[in-house]
């Protein structure tokens, strides 16, 4: 996974403005915004609202409606830990709540040293190999204790 | 040169093929073989796996479950031309889980190069959408009606119904949109299709085009399966410089193009109004229903929405013809049922199977109990919404009315099964949890309903006031499940009654208490 580039707000427009062609744009933006940056910056929503002639309440709808949209730049990995029934039945989340104890975080935050944020996720469509998670983008299946610590060990670095 | 072919779908990968792959490549590479590797999709044989199949004389020869530390010792056994080895399986096509099967929609997932256009045509892909273009639209709607397919999304709608309102709509624009949002848990079998066959719904969506005049597809793709989004979207490409897609289909003078929408982490976007809304660019709230999307869908126009797999079964259907495809099944469930086995259990997977075969033997015959090897307690089918149902009603047959009579659904085919260490009120607890978290927040049975759900259940488990919170739970899902706008607060007390229902003990381990004092 590259590193999400700094907020620039010239670049930002740029993005709305390549993105705000297709039918149905907002999405479209959003998620470029995201990719480019690893969050959507304040003052990306009166830039995505005039480009598509909202106001920006209704981009503020639209972005908070939607929980992959992030206010808030993430640690520098990310693993999403799937909780749904499937991941449950194969004791998924006794897993997730020993790891989130260790790394003292909630769902959604990320560990003190910034190195890693663990977000909750509902089915990755790996309900075969529960339980599931993806890291950086890379599914891990058949989850348990150790892999999950070399998960975190790759990631905070100890 | 010898061919290998690996699977790298995202549950292969999940499982280290990726791994084991760049392992072989570097060992073939030291020793100077010349391999052709070939990254296909899953064949669904998910505790088979990683696995490898080498082209040989005798067929494909399967390798697996592999660790990246056996790659040394298949070479020294001579696998690349089918060697004795302790992983050794022989052919596929010969193990039992994929004989019993009626593979029609997964025929080639796992088979084929799923970015090859010229693989796909070589294994028969294109001869549904090369008849269709000969056909009137409205014989290709009456070929889908005749066949009984109906919407493998969960709600079991008829299909050839939903395409000949769309048919019979006028307008100067329609649209073609597949749903290719699923979040249920339990379900795998739209991703495994996405990105180990992706031509068949191409080819799928594109006699949908041409069935009802639309000219333009969309596909909304869960942004939780970048590996589909992926896939998706090099098929396109890969279609449409083939002359599959375009302004003039297999130069028939007749245009359909594609584009897919990524979505963004709602669950409520897999309902079909929800999802037009997020692909207008909106928030994905839910639409009232009149007026039907296939009337006034996508932009206001005529839309067909159809599940992934629905799609998929369309060049079946119109290769083989109607009569072919009703022969499968039972009923008034014709065809065949992707079922997808998972959660705890020893063998899970991908499980295409006619209409008719009971739970019990999907569970036990095909899935060989549970992984734990404890007792089986409960089975969820349908995912998030469906019901729990206990070990002695496993003998229901797969079939959208036996379910429904049985106060379950099939859903979109997800089966869960959970061994006796699972707590009901703890599962009956997270179906309101879930339903509070991802409600689309229209209308006030789901928004607030879903939240008082999670409060009375605390109060029941903990042993306050039961009977009169039991009646009121009660109370509450009737009242969900009557004045929803939609599927999510209407359905979300399904896993909840039945919960109650089949596992009464797990709700009333607590000493009884009187109401707290205010």
């Amino acid at each position: 996974m590259s590193k999400p580039a700094q907020w620039d707000s010239v670049r930002a427009s740029e993005i709305v403005m390549r993105e705000r062609h297709w039918d149905g744009p907002a999405l479209p933006i959003l998620h470029a915004l995201q990719e480019e940056f690893g969050y959507i910056h304040e003052e990306a929503l009166p830039l995505v609202a005039s480009a598509l002639n909202l106001s920006r309440a209704e981009v503020h709808g639209i972005l908070t409606f939607y929980h992959d949209f992030k206010w808030q730049p993430g640690g520098a990995h990310t693993l999403k830990i799937c909780r749904a029934e499937a991941c449950q039945s194969m004791g998924g989340a006794e897993l997730a709540d020993a790891l989130l104890k260790r790394q003292s975080v909630m769902w959604g935050e990320t560990t003190a040293d910034g190195r890693l944020t663990i977000e909750a996720v509902y089915c990755l469509g790996l309900c075969a190999c529960a339980p599931a998670a993806l890291y950086d983008g890379e599914p891990v299946g058949r989850l348990c204790a150790d892999t999950l610590d070399e998960l975190v060990t790759e990631a905070r670095g100890r | 040169m010898t061919r290998v072919f690996i699977s790298q779908d995202a549950a292969s990968l999940s499982l280290g093929s990726k791994r084991i792959l760049a392992r072989l490549e570097n060992a073939a590479a030291e020793a100077g073989l010349a391999l052709e590797i070939v990254r296909t999709g899953s064949r669904g044989l998910f505790w088979l796996e990683p696995l490898i199949e080498v082209e040989t004389a005798e067929g494909r020869i399967a390798y697996g479950p592999l660790k990246t530390s056996d790659i040394d010792s298949l070479l020294a056994a001579g696998f690349l031309a089918g060697g004795e080895h302790p992983s050794r399986i022989g052919r596929l096509e010969d193990v039992a889980y994929l004989t019993r099967q009626a593979r029609l929609i997964f025929a080639r997932c796992g088979v084929t190069d799923p970015k090859s256009v010229a693989d796909y045509e070589a294994h028969g892909g294109l001869r549904g959408l090369r008849r269709a273009l000969a056909l009137e639209p409205v014989e290709i709607v009456d070929e889908i009606k005749l066949s009984g397919l109906r919407g493998r999304g969960g709600a079991g709608f008829p299909t050839g119904i939903k395409w000949n309102t769309v048919l019979n709509a006028e307008a100067d624009r329609k649209y073609v949109v597949c749903n290719a949002d699923e979040g249920d848990s339990g379900s795998f079998a739209d991703r495994m299709l996405m990105e180990g066959d992706p031509f068949t719904l191409i080819e799928g969506m594109a006699i949908a085009g041409l069935a009802v005049g639309a000219t333009k597809g969309y596909l909304y793709i869960r942004s939780e399966y970048p590996h589909a989004y992926r896939a998706m979207n090099a098929a396109i490409e890969a279609a449409t410089q083939a002359g599959i897609l375009g302004s003039s289909i297999l130069g028939s003078g007749r245009a359909f193009t594609l584009e897919t929408r990524l979505g963004a982490g709602a669950y409520i976007c897999g309902e079909e109004t929800s999802l037009l809304e997020s692909l207008e660019g909106k928030r994905g709230t839910v639409r009232a229903k009149p007026p039907l999307p296939a009337l006034k869908g996508l932009f206001g126009k005529p839309t067909i929405v159809n599940n992934v797999l629905s799609f998929a079964s369309v060049p079946w259907i119109l290769e083989h013809g109607h009569e072919a495809y009703a022969r499968y099944g039972m009923g008034r469930s014709m065809g065949t049922l992707p079922v997808q086995l998972a959660g705890n259990v020893k063998r899970g997977g991908l499980l295409e199977l006619a209409f008719g075969v009971t739970l019990r033997e999907v569970i036990e015959g095909f899935g060989g109990g549970t992984h734990s090897g404890r007792p089986i307690r409960a089975v969820q089918v349908g995912g998030p919404l469906g019901a729990y149902f206990p070990e002695h009603m496993l003998d229901i047959p797969m079939d959208y009315e036996a379910f429904a009579a049985a106060k379950g659904m099939l859903g979109h085919g997800g089966v869960v099964v959970f061994d006796d260490t699972v707590d009901l009120a703890v599962q009956a607890r997270f179906a309101f949890e879930f339903c509070a978290a991802e409600s689309c927040g229209k209308c006030t049975p789901c928004r607030v309903g879903a939240v008082r759900g999670v409060e009375v259940i605390d109060r029941i488990v903990a042993g306050i006031e039961r009977e009169k919170n039991v009646a009121l739970l009660d109370d509450l899902c009737q009242l969900m499940t009557d004045a929803s706008l939609c599927a999510m607060g209407g359905l979300t007390p399904v896993p909840v009654t039945s919960a109650l229902t089949h596992f009464p003990e797990d709700f009333d381990k607590a000493p009884h208490l009187p109401a707290a004092a205010e």
